[in-house]
């Protein structure tokens, strides 16, 4: 695997053993010496120009506990009136030599324009409102872990769906897993096209939360923004949290089994009650721990291996002895 | 834009990634399953006379087929002593010094059994020793797991060819080898049958 | 450059109405029919082209004054004659705004020097282009530079009253608004896909269609009621189509233009988020494209306008919602209406006269352009080849940018020469 940009980028098979894998990293966070030797001597950037201490630090982490060397670079927000344009900007920080950038961009599409310009592996940490395909991996991990195999379930997705791009990361790794994904908000804030879209991808779309909620095996709640309000797209926080919102009430439509998923940072009180933050079922703080072995996994992927061809594995030379296999001089 | 991959390379020997069994007409075998049976009961008699007895003693298995040896040892020292010792898998993929020349390769898993390895003697478990570059690197995983009180190494074959100083306290069998040749070690828990192989060479 | 006062044109097929030879003396055409050479004539061996009257573009921004490193008047003008423009309308965002008498003067100025293409200001309808005062309409009419056109064009006038006073003020001197039509509050600026399931996906802001429709719908009422002219620039939906045949049939004095990229390209290119198809309107889906090419085939939409918006490379090299809009258009216009309209039969090389060269010289007002093909009038003459093939390379352009949104795209008609009152400025596709 080269880059992570979008979860469009991973077969099934690809996200189990992505998954795997941060099992094992998960248990590097348990041990009293947190680190492994194997990314030593790789450099990773985040290159972040928006900011999220709590994304960049979880990256950061799971770079250094496999001993790569992390740096942080906080990007100028450009525009094309003032100051360098984004390929500037990169091709500076590549050029200092650079094996793993992670970016995170307030314009969707910014994290594969990127990959074109620079040979280090990209890994997208949120690119506007397309996608945050680790926030899915998370997500996936995380309910896999309390609910096992993920294919048939149903997940309810919740909020405000049109600038999210931890909705469009996940209805591709959750369809992609075998569940079924039902996603829920006010007209205004469901993508345009998202009637086709449904249709050609296999999720449904419901104004209605109560009628979803009972059939969920698993709730995730997006962040809504306040500053929406002024975009006009709800008429005041109380109607969206009446219409929308997990409330203390709505969590008694829950099946017993039924978790609750939010990728933070929350609104409590808007989108989410406290009581449902903090209720056993919750795997909020499960997700925040999960976010970092699941990084440390696609760190691994990214970086650990060579270039060769799996082609040429066969022919892989044994270090300090020659082994010749078939068919191969 | 192309889809990149991830490889899950084949189950093989783990000094020779990515084979899987050969189905050259030159390979010869070397141990036979009673060979590879006797080979193992003699190794776990020669663990516990080492050790005086059971205690204190965690096998470790390295993957994909030490962990089966591993498993075998334990069984013979408890038909022997009577007691059950803590066995578990060790994997190194991490630590390994050669990931960048390869494909990435997937995890396999490290399970320590319940005591740990703290003040214990941690028995390593696997097939063939080769360049022992592999044990090397299941010496820095137990490094970052705890601080035993021994490490000994137990191999079902050792075929030579060391690349650093390290050396098996049991063998099964020293098989010389040319480095040119090919020593498969299979096991009824992988492979249907208990053989050792050697094939290839330039004679 | 040919200093010879007399040209001959041999064997050409005079805008689709047969072949025939076309001689010109001191910038006139002074016969036409079967020709043999008078001795001190130059001669263009035009068997097998197309002679068309010289083109002219309604729409088109070069970038001086104030990016001069994106494209200058002069190598706009380059860029419009290889493209086989005679005259050229240069729209009022530059840097300052042309929004006064002087600055359209200097604008015409350096055209005129360039020798090259007749360059005619475009006025902005309010100063600086802020929305809310009328600019120096007047005065810009009057001046050497005799605007006709106004346009705010980057900006939509979003004001209905501004808009209704423009309307009325511009009559006065037979002056005509051409409106970018974009309800800022449907589409702001940050809106650049077509709002629809792929900009749903991509997560990139999306520009409603009906953003440009209800501003359309909008004007043509005000234009009814005032009974003045409104001219709609780069319409891009079915939606603007339908009520653009709905006002002709009541009469109002509506004209409309439509650019090259917009009848062939489709908003599905922006899936790999390349900023050289960010433009604005954005591209739209198929529907509206065939919807754009019947509109411009039956006369619903008057002209073909190529909008050529150069931008230096580092405006474009930018995530996608950051890249600055446009793409070049002036050398690329008539291969592209040959391509889409002529090879499938849209459109006849008569046809194509109307929509790149009569029509727009009309709207605008300029007498010596989208002339017949007949004794006395000017020479300002393209000569076509049909049946050229030609694999569009960026690099290999006039302009001074690289925005190109056709590079490597192969395309069936190209021009071989462009004449500008008798004197030729390009033969052989390149600068005479």
């Amino acid at each position: 695997m080269r880059h992570l940009l979008s979860m469009e980028d991973l077969e099934t098979d690809e996200i189990l053993t992505l998954l795997t894998t941060a099992e094992s990293m998960h248990d590097v966070q348990r041990r009293e010496v947190k680190k492994l030797p194997t990314l030593r001597g790789r450099t990773i950037v985040n290159l972040f120009f928006e900011d999220s201490t709590r994304t960049r630090s979880s990256f950061e982490i799971a770079g250094k506990w496999l001993s790569a060397d992390v740096i942080n670079i906080s990007g100028k927000g450009s525009s094309t009136s003032k100051g360098e344009s984004l390929r500037d900007t990169v091709l500076t920080v590549a050029a200092m030599g650079v094996d793993g950038l992670v970016i995170r961009h307030h314009a969707s599409g910014a994290a594969r324009q990127v990959s074109q310009w620079v040979d280090a592996s990209i890994v997208n940490a949120g690119d506007g409102m397309h996608e945050h395909p680790t926030q899915a991996l998370l997500d996936a991990y995380t309910m896999r872990r309390a609910l096992g195999d993920l294919a048939g379930r149903h997940v309810a997705i919740v909020g405000d769906l049109t600038h999210s791009r931890v909705l469009r990361s996940n209805l591709i790794c959750l369809a992609r897993l075998g569940a079924r994904v039902t996603v829920v908000a006010p007209p205004t804030l469901m993508p345009s096209g998202i009637g086709t879209w449904a249709a050609a991808e296999g999720f449904e779309t419901s104004y209605d939360l109560d009628a979803v909620l009972p059939s969920a095996d698993a709730v995730m709640m997006l962040r809504v923004q306040r500053e929406r309000m002024s975009g006009g797209f709800f008429p005041t926080p109380r109607e969206y949290t009446v219409g929308y919102g997990l409330t203390r009430d709505r969590l008694r439509l829950l099946q017993d089994h039924t978790v609750i998923c939010h990728p933070g940072p929350m609104n409590r009180g808007l989108e989410i009650a406290a009581d449902a933050a903090d209720a056993a079922r919750s795997l909020i703080l499960d997700q925040v721990s999960a976010g970092v072995a699941v990084r440390m996994s696609v760190l691994y992927h990214l970086l650990a291996g060579g270039s060769a061809e799996p082609a040429a594995r066969a022919g892989a030379q044994r270090t300090g002895a020659t082994t010749v296999h078939e068919g191969v001089s | 834009m192309t889809r990149p991959d991830i490889v899950v390379p084949p189950a093989g020997s783990d000094d020779e990634p990515g084979q899987t069994a050969p189905t050259s007409s030159s390979a010869r075998v070397v141990m036979g399953s009673g060979d590879v049976s006797r080979a193992l009961r003699r190794v776990a008699h020669e663990i516990l006379e080492r050790n005086k007895g059971a205690h204190g003693l965690v096998v470790l298995g390295i993957p994909t087929r030490g962990v089966a040896l591993a498993r075998r040892l334990v069984q013979v020292m408890a038909e022997v002593e009577g007691v059950t010792v803590p066995v578990g898998a060790l994997d190194i993929t991490m630590h390994r010094d050669d990931l960048r020349r390869q494909p990435v390769r997937a995890i396999e898993h490290t399970d320590i059994p319940a005591p740990g390895i703290d003040d214990r003697t941690v028995v390593l478990v696997d097939d063939v020793l080769f360049s022992g570059r592999t044990v090397r690197a299941a010496l820095d995983s137990l490094a970052d797991l705890g601080r035993p009180r021994a490490v000994r190494l137990a191999v079902l074959v050792d075929r030579g060819h060391r690349d650093l100083p390290i050396r098996a306290d049991h063998v099964g069998k020293n098989l010389p080898t040319s480095s040119s040749e090919r020593v498969q070690v299979l096991l009824s828990e992988h492979d249907g049958v208990d053989e050792v192989r050697i094939s290839g060479g330039n004679r | 450059m040919s200093t010879a006062t007399t040209l001959l044109v041999k064997g050409a097929d005079l805008a689709g109405a047969g072949a025939g030879d076309l001689l010109v003396r001191d910038g006139v055409v002074v016969e036409v029919g079967s020709v043999s050479a008078p001795r001190d004539a130059e001669v263009i061996d035009a068997d097998g082209l197309v002679a068309l009257p010289g083109l002219v573009d309604l729409h088109t921004h070069l970038r001086e004054p104030g990016r001069e490193d994106a494209e200058t008047i002069a190598t706009g003008a380059a860029a419009a004659a290889v493209g086989g423009y005679t005259a050229i309308l240069a729209m009022a965002n530059t840097t300052p705004v042309t929004d006064t008498a002087e600055a359209a003067e200097r604008i015409a100025e350096l055209g005129a020097r360039t020798g090259l293409v007749d360059v005619q200001p475009i006025g902005a309808v309010t100063k600086g282009l802020a929305g809310e005062e009328l600019a120096e309409l007047g005065l810009m009419a009057r001046s050497r530079a005799r605007v006709r056109v106004f346009s705010d064009d980057g900006h939509c006038v979003h004001d209905a009253r501004v808009m209704r006073r423009a309307l009325e003020y511009v009559r006065a001197f037979d002056g005509v608004i051409s409106q970018h039509a974009q309800e800022p509050r449907l589409a702001d600026g940050a809106a650049c896909c077509h709002e629809g399931e792929l900009s749903g996906r991509l997560g990139l802001p999306g520009w409603p269609g009906v953003a440009e429709e209800v501003i359309v719908a909008r004007d043509v009422m005000l234009a009814r009621h005032t009974g003045s002219r409104v001219h709609i620039a780069h319409v891009s939906t079915a939606g603007s189509v339908e009520v653009l045949r709905w006002a002709r049939s009541q009469g109002v004095a509506v004209t409309a233009e439509v650019t090259p990229h917009h009848l062939l390209l489709t908003t599905d290119l922006l899936s790999g988020y390349d900023p050289t198809f960010k433009v604005n309107p954005p591209l739209r889906p198929a529907e509206d494209v065939e919807a754009l090419r019947a509109a411009l085939a039956d006369g619903t939409i008057d002209a073909v306008a190529t909008d050529h918006a150069p931008h230096a490379r580092h405006d474009k090299e930018h995530a996608f919602v950051d890249a600055a809009f446009g793409m070049l258009g002036l050398e690329t216009a008539l291969p592209v209406v040959s391509e889409v309209m002529v090879a499938s039969g849209l459109l006849d090389w008569a046809g194509v006269a109307q929509v790149m060269s009569v029509r727009p010289a009309r709207i605008a007002g300029l007498a010596g352009h989208g002339r017949p093909l007949a004794v006395g009038e000017p020479a300002n003459l393209t000569l076509v080849d049909p049946q050229a093939q030609v694999t569009v390379d960026r690099d290999a352009s006039m302009s001074l940018s690289r925005n190109n949104p056709w590079h490597g795209r192969t395309l069936r008609g190209a021009v071989h020469a462009t004449v500008l009152r008798g004197r030729p400025t390009v033969l052989k596709g390149a600068l005479a």
